[in-house]
């Protein structure tokens, strides 16, 4: 039972640390969490639906635990202002051009509300199916699909905004 | 348009993420067409797609950190001291400490035969049958049907094969156990119970002194015990199970143990 339990979560391990990362956009929390989900997913085995997907079980027990970890964050006050928001841990270190503007995705992508930016991560990223992503935040499909277009709707925006008046707009942001 | 009905705003989502069936891929591509403004904003939501993927693509190809390496995960369990029973842990700790006189904050340096030798031991594991044994819900943590994985997570802890005892004949059921704190380290749990659903603890751990020492009876208000300990290795049964009853199944244990099962 051992050995199907590792071999049914371990490859699952670099998708939750992903997800975790991006949801919480600072790596280290996000590795802690992780670790936090394999242990009760290790010692809770047992009393997942037999017949349920493995994959499921592991990002619900994650992102439940990640929501927490949000709001004792928020209670604490160390939320930081939206537009603070864009100093991130996420997105790889890179010179090229395409490293900036996965760093502007990325950056647009932390000023989503959190509702927004797990289900664009979920369905976008992680690959789960709309039915799945409703599965894991515990909400109607219809809530899914309407937050997906809201997400997308707004990151839309927020892109535009930051090329339009390109480098002065960056510019003043720094300064300030 | 081949189709009657109309395009949602979902079906559109749907497309950017590819889960249309092909007959309604294709009917969203002709509306499309006649719609450049709805193109261009599925356009840039599948560029932000792909740019948010590519994003975060390294993540999946970093080498996985030890503290999130499974194996390890398994192997040590660490979950229920970190997360699920580590204040119960702690309280037990609190209460043998606070029974005996504070003697654990002396620790190794002056080791007595009264605090730390056989007379602890059984005193350990009243305080776990009386924490797991009384537990309706959680009594173990690995149920019988986990017993090859509870013996090695056990004795690798311990650092010593551990066997469990048959006690079937003497009417008692191995139900599971776990691994629980004591001042001295890990200690391993096994319970038992029979028909009338009354339970057996037997907790099992290494002895620096008291190593080899003949059983001996104890009793705890209600909970009676038989300790002894055989080359290193202590053991002791409680339950709230007569004496005349506890007895010969302390005897069975023992004789299992020494015959190396």
């Amino acid at each position: 039972m051992t050995a199907d339990m590792t071999q049914l979560i371990e490859p699952l391990i670099p998708a939750l640390r992903r997800y975790a990362r991006s949801f919480l956009k600072d790596a280290a929390a996000a590795d802690d969490l992780v670790q936090d989900t394999l242990l009760r997913a290790v010692s809770h085995w047992r009393q997942r639906r037999p017949d349920g997907d493995a994959r499921n079980w592991l990002f619900t027990i994650l992102h439940n635990l990640a929501v927490s970890q949000l709001r004792q964050t928020a209670r604490r006050g160390g939320m930081l202002p939206l537009d603070d928001a864009d100093e991130f841990d996420v997105s790889a270190p890179s010179t090229q051009e395409d490293g900036l503007r996965q760093h502007d995705i990325m950056a647009a992508v932390n000023r989503l509300p959190d509702d927004q930016r797990s289900v664009l991560l979920l369905v976008s990223v992680e690959d789960l199916s709309y039915a799945q992503a409703a599965r894991v935040l515990d909400v109607p499909i219809g809530t899914v699909m309407s937050r997906l277009a809201r997400a997308r709707a707004r990151l839309l925006r927020l892109m535009e905004e930051d090329s339009a008046p390109a480098s002065a707009h960056a510019y003043l942001r720094r300064v300030q | 348009m081949t189709s009657t009905r109309p395009i949602t705003e979902d079906e559109l989502h749907a497309f950017v993420d590819q889960r249309l069936d092909a007959t309604r891929h294709a009917e969203v591509e002709t509306y499309l067409k006649m719609h450049p403004d709805v193109a261009a904003r599925m356009a840039h939501y599948r560029q932000h797609r792909d740019a948010l993927r590519a994003a975060l693509a390294h993540v999946v190809e970093e080498p996985v950190p030890p503290q999130l390496n499974i194996r390890h995960l398994v192997e040590a369990r660490r979950v229920d001291r970190r997360i699920t029973w580590r204040p119960l842990a702690a309280s037990v700790l609190m209460l043998i400490a606070g029974a005996t006189g504070g003697w654990t904050l002396r620790g190794e340096a002056s080791p007595s035969s009264e605090a730390n030798g056989i007379a602890s031991l059984a005193q350990e594991a009243a305080y776990t049958y009386n924490v797991f044994g009384s537990d309706p819900t959680h009594p173990v943590e690995f149920g019988a049907a986990d017993k090859s994985q509870l013996v090695s997570w056990i004795s690798s802890r311990l650092g010593r094969p551990i066997a469990i005892p048959d006690l079937v004949p003497s009417g008692y059921r191995f139900m599971g156990g776990r691994l629980v704190a004591t001042p001295h380290g890990p200690a391993g749990l096994l319970m038992f119970d029979n028909d009338q659903g009354r339970r057996l603890a037997m907790l099992v751990r290494p002895m620096t002194i008291d190593a080899n020492t003949r059983m001996s009876k104890h009793s705890f208000g209600g909970l009676r015990g038989y300790a002894w300990a055989s080359q290193g290795t202590g053991f002791s049964l409680v339950s709230t199970a007569p004496e005349d009853l506890l007895h010969p199944i302390a005897n069975e244990v023992r004789r299992q143990e020494s015959s190396g099962i």
